[in-house]
């Protein structure tokens, strides 16, 4: 603790860089599993070989990962945020898919026969529906990506796994503790912010 | 206003043997409720969404006022046709009346018109507005889901009504009141109405005509008098059973088998029909009350008598 209180700005510049990793990585995440779960969508048989594929990725140990990332992106943050997005792609494609799917077909049908275009139907019915499940989706991706963002700093990427590195190789127990008590408490935070918008978010979370 | 026209149409669903619609030529005037009767995978279902380019022709033509249908924007098609299926299929994520206002919403009507017609028409299918504009589809009972669904599809106002099965997952109680709602309704606004039934009984009463639909084809389009009296095939009057004479009996008017008021008529205390009822309903309350005759009222004023003799002979007369 009293490193924590005494390196306040040291400790303050490495949560940043941890966020952003996060942050970006969620982005970019985001944008590619919004396409790929509306092909699936559209051609169902597409669903096994996509899932299967990005379900035989997330197996792979993250250090691995970014190992095999290294020669093509370079020993920076880049290659620990391609990996994190190629692990984050299972969740939020299958969160969506999921949620998607789940959609009563009578409401689509509803919406179609009302005379809705293509994207009136996405934006005033689907998106509002799956949002929940999507974003469900997303607090996960985001615990996931907090945690391998960590290994970031054993490739030069920065971010709070630093300060537990360092502090292993110096035995310095007192940066472990600044390190972990950081990571818990980001974790901690996202997670119970993107609950809030989750519940939020709930079609008839208004009413009561 | 206007009529709907099927020319030659068929729609032949790839991997199909035998088309779900084939060759249908038909014609629903103006201001006319004809329901589409038949056993499931008749193609009752498939006619019907062709109507508004859920589906499209494999070949033949559709035209409503005059005007094929093709020609128009799928979008702008549906908007000016009332759409209402079986699930309701109400937006759970909005409320009654944001679901009330997705047609006008999407006809670009200006706020305080949509909310003004909203509460209308929540009036209208008897959903006192202040009660349930706020509510979620979630909050209701079937029976409300549907009126809020047949109210939305009115929205527009649109000429057009297409119902799919609409009261087909309701408990009786509530399917008769809602059929109930629609015979008046469409007394009040007058509406090209496509409903869609496997229910003898909702077409014998809702329709003012009856499409008849075996294996893709129309059987027989007619009254649902005819229908009953005159079948045209074996599988007519097996469908709707026409060997049941009660069931006919609901279809004659009480004023078509009384005898006219006697000169010297004294009313005593004679239970009392409506000129306009069915003879079903006077046949039960001859048995209920044990009385053999009953006056006739229209108005109020007695017009006539009516005994078990007279509804015989009338219903003697329509298997002649």
């Amino acid at each position: 603790m009293a490193y924590l209180v005494n390196n306040v700005g040291e400790v303050a510049a490495l949560l940043w860089q941890h966020l952003q990793m996060t942050l970006t990585t969620l982005a970019i995440a985001v944008l590619i599993a919004i396409p790929i779960a509306l092909l699936i969508m559209r051609f169902r048989w597409l669903s096994i070989p996509v899932m299967g594929l990005l379900g035989i990725f997330y197996t792979i140990p993250s250090l691995a990962l970014i190992i095999f990332l290294v020669p093509v992106f370079g020993l920076n943050a880049t290659s620990v945020i391609v990996a994190m997005v190629i692990y984050t792609q299972v969740i939020l494609v299958r969160n969506l898919t999921v949620g998607l799917s789940g959609i009563d077909p009578a409401v689509l049908e509803a919406a179609r026969g009302m005379g809705m275009s293509w994207w009136q139907r996405w934006w005033w019915v689907q998106v509002p529906l799956v949002l929940p499940v999507f974003i469900a989706g997303v607090r996960i991706a985001a615990i996931v990506a907090i945690a391998i963002a960590t290994i970031g700093a054993k490739f030069n990427a920065g971010g709070l796994g630093k300060l537990l590195f360092d502090g292993i190789q110096t035995n310095r127990i007192d940066k472990i503790w600044a390190g972990s008590i950081t990571v818990a408490l980001l974790a901690f935070v996202i997670n119970g912010s993107l609950l809030w918008i989750e519940q939020r978010s709930r079609p008839t979370a208004q009413k009561s | 206003m206007g009529n709907i026209l099927f020319e030659q149409t068929t729609l032949k669903f790839p991997g199909m043997p035998r088309p779900a619609v084939n060759q249908v030529t038909c014609e629903v005037a103006s201001g006319e409720l004809v329901v589409i009767l038949g056993p499931s995978g008749c193609g009752k279902t498939t006619l019907l969404k062709m109507v508004n380019r859920l589906y499209e022709p494999t070949s033949g033509r559709i035209s409503i006022d005059g005007q094929d249908i093709k020609r128009l924007k799928p979008t702008a098609l549906r908007q000016q046709i009332g759409y209402v299926i079986q699930q309701s299929g109400l937006f759970p994520h909005m409320t009654v009346a944001e679901n009330v206002g997705v047609v006008p919403k999407l006809l670009k009507w200006p706020k305080a018109r949509i909310q003004a017609r909203v509460e209308a028409l929540l009036d209208l299918v008897k959903l006192p507005p202040a009660e349930y504009c706020d509510r979620y589809p979630a909050q209701l009972s079937g029976g409300q889901q549907q009126r809020v669904g047949i109210a939305r599809a009115l929205a527009g106002d649109p000429d057009y009504m297409l119902m799919d099965e609409p009261f087909g997952a309701i408990d009786a109680i509530t399917r008769s009141a809602l059929q109930g709602e629609i015979l008046r309704l469409q007394q009040q606004l007058q509406k090209t109405i496509l409903f869609v039934s496997h229910d003898v009984d909702e077409a014998l009463r809702l329709g003012d005509r009856i499409i008849v639909m075996n294996a893709g084809r129309i059987v027989q389009f007619d009254t649902p008098f005819n229908l009953l009296t005159q079948p045209a095939s074996p599988f007519v009057h097996e469908l709707l059973g026409a060997d049941d004479m009660v069931r006919q009996l609901g279809l004659l008017p009480v004023n078509a088998a009384m005898m006219q008021l006697p000169d010297h008529y004294q009313n005593g205390n004679k239970p009392v029909v409506n000129a306009v009822d069915n003879l079903r309903d006077a046949l039960s309350l001859i048995l209920k009350t044990g009385a053999p005759e009953l006056s006739v009222v229209k108005d109020g004023e007695p017009v006539g008598l009516l005994t078990l003799e007279h509804i015989r002979n009338c219903a003697v007369e329509a298997n002649r």
